[in-house]
């Protein structure tokens, strides 16, 4: 019994928490652009916040589901529909078997999650069960998911007390998402080692002026349109970088890296994107305006403090939800 | 490493910390990096990821959330690890530094692999086979991994053999042999690239499916040395 894949998406792959501890090898962690929901959306079927989900961009692959599935959809909306019907995101959704999943029309957002409790049996590589697609590993044969593709899934549950033939139940819950694309209108930044390196009129606009995300906007980096003046033309040999980094090249553009960035580079670091804002910035696509604000190290840590917090609070809740909703319906079968 | 060796510690953002020993490209520098990151690896402080060494530099990854937790929700985890990694710092590192490993990789120096050897030569004014002499004429320090997996910043080369990167990347294959001012290369992937491609080898320098997935590590040396294109063909049907 599995996951069909009816038609291939612009790029879908398996990804989870990322695969850490490779990187002085050169491999880097991947890993869900927007872990928030990433995470979100596996409590919200039950399951470990590490589980793989399948990550969407648009247009999305469409989906056959060849048995009774409980999944959830959040991040980015595109307008996801089970057999034709809208179904909301964020909430615990159960379907029968040979359910079509589709995802309609773009309405916000860059990357959508779909999380599923019956687990994807898919290939771990070392510790993670992320798509490494320059090393071919992990995921689905370490590459985007494509026509034909079949995942089986690890468990099997049965729905259908619950479910007349054909139906999709929505569960009436629905996950309070405050970490949303839309929750702050400035990604908070600390400064970086080379954030001196900016001439002070630099500086200024960096934090007022708001910057476009370029048409070259991927999972591995998003390159900003404007540019900004460094005082000298300083070296700096390669060292480690982050999710999160802003790079500042020789033409002075700017590139924030994301989850698949390099291991290592050797451009100024102007700044570093707080850990708590990442999901947010993982969410902006191109086109899409970005402001800064100036943080520092301990309003970081803060920050992404809360959203843990958040997030356990979250998975409290759906634990409850979940154990109250099947002991209640056990009881009407 | 004396108690006295300099460097400077600073982020990464809010979940990583990095202590520079010097933003240079430097044998005794990249030692101290090394050693460094031996020690964190045998010693990993509780709530940190993981450490990653780089030319003059060694990074940790931390669990914020985590660490927080631990050492008590008011303290911060950047002063926390600023103390922890003053602390190692104090310490005698130089027993972490390895056995000294000399990895010797064959190449194939002939046309079809080098790509821009006739460039280089006329850039350098020297023949085919001076360059190819002057290559495999010493070892290389692999200082550190990095840009794709597996692959290893060596230096350094000669002078009369160091030539800028491209302007343009280009696709280039896996196993190709560059030079990049005074480092050199290996490719472990095909991929797009901008260094000068002066050979091939046909060893495998990342393999998914190894548990050690990457045939070198940083503090190894590497000598290369040249094989013929038939050398080159029985090599890979042999490893196939």
């Amino acid at each position: 019994m599995s996951l069909k894949i009816i038609k291939a998406g612009v790029f879908d792959t398996i990804q989870d928490l990322g695969r850490y501890g490779l990187q002085y090898l050169g491999i880097n962690p991947g890993g869900a652009m927007d872990r928030f929901a990433a995470q979100a959306v596996n409590m919200l079927v039950g399951n470990n916040t590490a589980e793989p989900v399948i990550e969407l961009h648009f247009p999305s692959s469409i989906f056959l589901f060849e048995q009774e599935v409980m999944i959830a959809i959040g991040g980015a909306d595109f307008s996801p529909t089970i057999n034709g019907e809208e179904i909301p995101l964020w909430r615990p959704i159960i379907t029968s078997k040979n359910s079509l999943l589709q995802f309609q029309k773009w309405k916000q957002g860059a990357r959508c999650y779909l999380a599923i409790k019956e687990k994807l049996d898919v290939d771990k590589w070392f510790n993670s069960y992320s798509t490494n697609v320059k090393a071919a590993a992990g995921g689905l044969n370490g590459r985007a998911l494509a026509r034909a593709d079949v995942i089986s899934f690890k468990e099997k549950h049965t729905y259908t007390a619950l479910l007349n033939n054909g139906d999709t139940l929505i569960l009436p819950w629905k996950a309070d998402i405050l970490w949303s694309e839309t929750a702050v209108d400035r990604i908070a930044v600390i400064a970086g080692n080379e954030w001196d390196w900016l001439m002070e009129e630099s500086k200024s606009r960096f934090l007022t002026a708001s910057f476009t995300v370029d048409s070259l906007a991927d999972r591995m980096g998003y390159r900003l349109q404007g540019r900004l003046r460094a005082k000298g033309n300083g070296e700096l040999v390669s060292s480690a970088v982050s999710f999160g980094t802003i790079q500042l090249l020789p033409n002075g553009e700017m590139i924030i890296l994301m989850a698949d960035h390099q291991t290592t580079g050797g451009y100024p670091r102007i700044a570093h994107v707080a850990s708590a804002h990442l999901p947010m910035l993982a969410q902006k696509q191109p086109g899409d305006k970005i402001y800064f604000r100036l943080t520092d190290q301990q309003n970081a840590e803060n920050l992404l403090l809360l959203q843990q917090q958040h997030l356990l609070q979250l998975q409290n809740a759906c634990t409850f939800k979940l154990e109250e909703f099947f002991h209640t319906a056990h009881a009407y079968n | 490493m004396q108690a006295t060796a300099s460097y400077k510690i600073f982020f990464i953002g809010d979940s990583a910390a990095t202590i520079d020993f010097g933003n240079i490209i430097n044998e005794e520098i990249n030692k101290k990096a090394i050693s460094l990151f031996n020690y964190l690896s045998q010693h990993p402080l509780e709530g940190t990821i993981e450490a990653i060494p780089a030319y003059s530099s060694v990074t940790i990854y931390m669990n914020v959330p985590l660490l927080r937790k631990k050492i008590s929700p008011e303290k911060k985890v950047y002063e926390w690890i600023t103390k922890e990694l003053h602390k190692i710092m104090l310490q005698d590192l130089e027993d972490t530094q390895p056995e000294k490993n000399v990895v010797r990789i064959p190449v194939c120096y002939e046309d079809q692999f080098a790509t821009d050897i006739h460039w280089l030569a006329e850039q350098k004014n020297i023949s085919h086979q001076d360059i190819i002499r002057i290559h495999t004429s010493r070892q290389y320090r692999v200082y550190m991994l990095g840009f794709l997996p597996g692959f290893a910043y060596m230096a350094e080369v000669d002078d009369q053999v160091a030539v800028p990167r491209k302007a343009q990347p280009q696709w280039i294959l896996a196993g190709s042999v560059g030079i990049a001012g005074k480092q050199t290369g290996i490719y472990p992937l095909n991929s797009p690239g901008g260094w000068q491609i002066i050979g091939r080898t046909p060893l495998k320098m990342f393999d998914k499916d190894e548990t050690e997935p990457c045939l070198l590590k940083a503090g190894e040396y590497v000598q290369f040395y040249p094989i013929t294109k038939d050398e080159f063909e029985d090599h890979q049907s042999r490893s196939i």
